[in-house]
């Protein structure tokens, strides 16, 4: 059995799943996830309504079985309980105790999770903080706005210092000054080594603070990556005029040109390659006047990624 | 600290919070108050120009006892209902079970906090209500029921009965079905009660048989029986035996042995079903 999920040597890594699938009666929610989402980065799992995202984070976090396949949290497999003490979650529906104040469900996840008592009250004031709660603390929640409820959410993913944090559209409801905030947060997340894994469906968002992205769709995975290799460089656009016959069978190493309205275009080139190109073209007899260079969109390639093939 | 006395503590705050032990205490108070000024009444009674004797009054006021009681027994089964219907059911219609059970939090902590959280605060209800109550009726009459130890105790499970219940209940359904069911079981099962009594009345096989199932099926009728023969007077049993007279209030002979524990039985095996249950549900 090579492909069973078993713990890496050394450190395991944050998530690995194999063939991980779940059914809700004849609906594939999730087909067979198979991914590796290494320690200390940002993972950003992307995908359209639907797609099976927070199925599968109910998978990874143990709140819901998988009807097949298997996979390891922090090295522990799926469900296990003791391992969700270094897990934080913040749920696509956050909704938390509304007769509490903020500071007792801070409180009672550090009680859940095992955290040693003295270090409560520093750890709940530097999450309020963290989230932009502080001096609400003492209020209850349900006289909270829905994203300071989201914020507050955001807090009990945090707290405790878990390995691993996992959110689930963690903007769903913030303003943009709260956007920005939550991706200051990831990015402090990443720069302490804890991983984080993103669900999301907002690119831009994504794109900013995302290593590595995973794109699914209908219950399986279309594309995975380090950012910058799923999104395979970028476009250029030549207006040039004089190229000999034949001269773009002789280009063919900078890939399939196209050409349209004098523009000569090239898809998927890398940056690097721009220089050579237009060395080549001159080289070739062209006469260069314009020179495009666009880099693809996370959007523009998601939306490649979930074209009906 | 074990997650299950989390939970626990998380259900007894939230009872205080809501402020339904105020709630509670205030009412009870109030009601004990006005039985109090009823029983206070009774050795006052006339009956033809003669004041009642001794014995008269105590019949009386074991006759009144039991129905306080039994009023009372309607309020904490309904207060047990109310409060373990949404026990678990509140937690999934709001989702704050995802947050929750993403925790270090096993299914079978969950529902065994919930429970100690909602019956430890009913049997301390129970005994305090039940305990007050039989101060004032000793008090103004003088009366003092055969058991009084026994009567809460069986009050009390009689609570839990439907609170183990109702919980099982909750972890499946939602919150106002789990409530709806339990009621209505209740009901039912003190009917069956009844009917079961009649049935041994008149000797008739099917209907006495009726008050068996009841008391097997759902034992809050069963524990009402035995909370009954605790309260009433020590010879009023032997005087019911005589006529075989075993109406809704009155109760020939204590609970077996056996039926006690079918009954401690009873609820763990319901537990056991609602852990069974909450297992495989998925917030
Ligand atoms: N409890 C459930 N019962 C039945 N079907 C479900 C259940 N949960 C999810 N599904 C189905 O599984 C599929 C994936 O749902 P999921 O919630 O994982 O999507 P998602 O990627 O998170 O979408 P969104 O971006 O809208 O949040 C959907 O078709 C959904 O209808
Ligand atoms: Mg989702």
């Amino acid at each position: 059995m090579t492909d069973r999920a078993s713990a890496p040597t050394g450190a395991s890594p944050a998530i690995h799943t194999v063939g991980l699938a779940k059914r809700y009666g004849s609906q594939v929610a999730l087909a067979g996830l198979t991914m590796t989402v290494p320690r200390g980065l940002v993972f950003g799992f992307l995908g359209p309504n639907g797609a099976g995202k927070t199925t599968a984070v109910k998978l990874l976090l143990g709140l819901a079985r998988p009807t097949s396949g298997e996979g390891l949290v922090l090295g522990a497999p799926v469900g296990d309980v003791a391992v969700r003490g270094r897990v934080g979650y913040l749920p696509e529906l956050f909704r938390y105790q509304g007769w509490m104040r903020a500071r007792e469900v801070l409180g009672l996840h550090l009680r859940l999770g095992h955290q040693p008592r003295p270090t409560w009250a520093a750890a709940i004031d530097d999450a309020l903080r963290t989230v932009g709660l502080a001096g609400r603390g003492d209020d209850r929640v349900q006289t909270f706005s829905k994203g300071m409820q989201q914020r507050l959410g955001l807090a009990v993913a945090l707290i405790g210092r878990p390995e691993l944090v996992v959110l689930d559209e963690p903007t769903s409801a913030l303003d943009p000054v709260g956007r920005h905030d939550v991706r200051q947060v990831i990015r402090r997340l990443r720069d302490r080594g804890t991983a984080v894994f993103l669900n999301s469906h907002l690119l831009t968002e994504v794109e900013q603070v995302c290593d590595r992205v995973a794109v699914i769709d209908r219950g399986r995975v279309v594309g995975e990556g380090p950012l910058a290799t799923l999104l395979g460089g970028g476009a250029v656009r030549v207006r040039c005029t004089g190229l000999e016959a034949g001269a773009l069978e002789r280009l063919q190493a900078f890939g399939p040109a196209s050409a349209a309205d004098g523009w000569l275009a090239w898809a998927g080139l890398d940056h690097e390659r721009v220089p050579d190109l237009v060395a080549r073209l001159v080289a070739e007899g062209a006469r260069v006047y314009q020179v495009d260079v666009t880099q693809t969109t996370l959007e523009e390639r998601f939306l490649q990624l979930l074209a009906p093939s | 600290m074990s997650a299950t006395w989390t939970i626990t503590r998380l259900t007894w705050h939230e009872l205080v919070r809501r402020r339904l032990v105020l709630a509670l205490l205030i009412c009870t108070v109030g009601v004990i108050g006005l039985t109090g000024w009823g029983f206070a009444k009774v050795p006052g009674l006339h009956d033809h120009g003669q004041r009642l004797t001794p014995g008269e009054i105590r019949v009386i006021a074991a006759q009144l006892l039991i129905l306080v009681m039994f009023m009372f027994s309607f309020v904490l089964a309904l207060t047990c209902a109310f409060l373990a219907a949404p026990a678990i059911a509140g937690d999934w219609e709001s989702g704050v079970a995802l947050a929750l059970l993403a925790r270090p939090l096993r299914r079978g902590e969950l529902l065994c906090g919930r429970w100690l959280g909602l019956a430890l605060p009913a049997v301390a209800y129970t005994a305090l209500a039940v305990a007050l109550e039989f101060g004032v009726a000793r008090w103004t009459t003088g009366y003092v029921p055969r058991q009084p130890v026994v009567a809460v105790a069986a009050l009390a499970a009689e609570g839990l009965v439907l609170l183990t219940l109702t919980l099982a209940l909750s972890t499946r359904l939602a919150t106002v079905t789990a409530a709806v069911i339990a009621v209505v079981g209740f009901g039912a099962m003190w009917m069956g009660g009844i009917a079961g009594a009649f049935g041994q009345v008149f000797h008739n096989g099917a209907i006495s048989t009726v008050g068996t199932v009841t008391h097997l099926l759902l034992p809050t009728d069963g524990m009402w029986r035995a909370a009954t023969f605790a309260l009433e007077p020590r010879l009023f049993a032997a005087q019911a035996a005589a006529h075989a007279g075993a109406g809704a209030f009155e109760a020939a002979s204590g609970p077996t042995p056996a039926y006690l524990a079918f009954v401690g039985a009873w609820a763990l095996g319901v537990l056991g079903l609602a852990w069974v249950s909450l297992r495989g549900r998925e917030p």
